[in-house]
């Protein structure tokens, strides 16, 4: 973990809280940033999210999301994002967003003939 | 199996229950049941402290981390009762002077900091120790070498948490310290010889040391200079000689299965 310590101490005192739950001066609420865990299951698939969770830094949330979402070998690999950088499209613009693409049924592979023997399709 | 439908399946042979038949004899005898046993009473202490967070860490975060932690230990715990006797009449039905776990792991949790100090020196050692049985070969070599695997991700949780604690606010700095120092005089205990393990714990401290050291000054903390042991305690817990608050943790932990014998869910 080299170069650790100077990540962990702004970790340590961006979090507002120390480790035994009491608020530390500057407190920001008295909360960890929250971070949006990915999970691959296994080799060949892609990471799916799994949920979120709190947590001082980085390297706490990978272990945290170990604990969390793995626990019962549910993964091979797992990515930890902010959640602050997470940027959503927004509930008011569903229409404009999404309705265009229900009237363009040629986008849809839907006039092919499926030969036989061919799964998973 | 209870003491009580132990005499009741003694008292009548001719009905064995099925309970009777799951009653299996120790696997181990002599010093190596007594090693054996001390491993389990270890695991098995630490593991009821730890879960005394279930609910009660400072986040919930950890509070499943230290959980976890707590039920990888209780699994050590069964495998290593269960190879000396019957696990549950080990676990709820022994006394006090009966366990040989060492002081350190039955020493309160404190606040956070002192509970990452006791993982810090029991996993550093825990890992050394079952690195050093899987080698050794022997009836322990499958548990341990299954074992150190968890046992390393202990270590790097309680590592993690003493660079943070240590190189965090001058608060957490400050507790950290005092932890470390506090528990320091339970460390020796822990590379006192036992018979019967066919593993040379003296000679695992040195590598201890080193890596607790390492760990300790990269958190910009100090390794405590006091004995690591008190005269008059040293091997103490091996020996059956107990902290004053095990006796409360032995409470909690056998109550249920005292105050209901045999009950099951």
């Amino acid at each position: 973990m080299t170069g650790q310590t100077g990540e962990s101490a702004s970790g340590a005192s961006s979090s507002g809280q120390s480790a035994d739950g009491t608020p530390a001066a500057a407190s920001t609420g008295g909360q960890w940033p929250l971070w949006e865990v990915f999970v691959r299951s296994r080799r060949g698939l892609s990471h799916s999210h799994a949920g979120s969770l709190h947590a001082p830094d980085a390297e706490m949330a990978l272990r945290n999301a170990r604990d969390l979402y793995t626990r019962r070998a549910e993964g091979v690999s797992i990515w930890v994002v902010p959640s602050s950088a997470v940027t959503a499209s927004s509930p008011d613009e569903k229409d404009p967003f999404f309705e265009p693409a229900g009237d363009k049924p040629y986008r849809h592979p839907t006039f092919y003939e499926i030969p036989e023997g061919v799964k998973h399709l | 199996m209870t003491a009580t439908e132990q005499s009741r399946a003694a008292a009548a042979p001719a009905s064995p229950g099925a309970a009777a038949a799951e009653k299996a004899a120790p696997t181990l005898e002599g010093p190596a049941l007594a090693a054996a046993r001390a491993l389990g009473d270890d695991a098995l202490v630490l593991a009821q402290r730890l879960g005394e967070w279930a609910g009660n860490a400072p986040v919930l975060e950890e509070d499943v981390a230290l959980t976890n932690i707590a039920l990888d230990l209780l699994g050590q715990a069964r495998t290593l009762l269960s190879l000396t006797g019957d696990e549950d009449d080990l676990a709820f039905l022994r006394e006090e002077h009966e366990f040989h776990n060492a002081q350190l792991v039955e020493q309160p949790n404190g606040d956070f900091a002192v509970t990452i100090a006791r993982q810090l020196y029991f996993s550093v050692y825990q890992e050394l120790l079952y690195t050093a049985l899987a080698e050794h070969g022997g009836d322990l070599a499958p548990l341990a070498a299954k074992a150190v695997k968890e046992v390393a991700y202990h270590r790097d949780h309680a590592e993690q948490w003493t660079l943070r604690l240590g190189d965090g606010t001058e608060e957490s700095h400050r507790r950290m310290q005092q932890a470390l120092d506090a528990l320091w005089r339970y460390t020796g205990e822990l590379f006192q010889p036992l018979e019967g393990l066919g593993v040379d714990l003296p000679a695992l401290r040195e590598r201890w040391l080193e890596q607790v050291t390492a760990v300790v000054e990269k958190a910009t903390l100090a390794i405590p200079q006091g004995a690591d042991h008190t005269p008059w305690a040293a091997g103490a817990g091996r020996q059956g000689v107990h902290t004053e608050s095990f006796g409360r943790l032995l409470a909690e932990m056998q109550y249920l299965h005292r105050a209901h014998p045999g009950a099951s869910w």
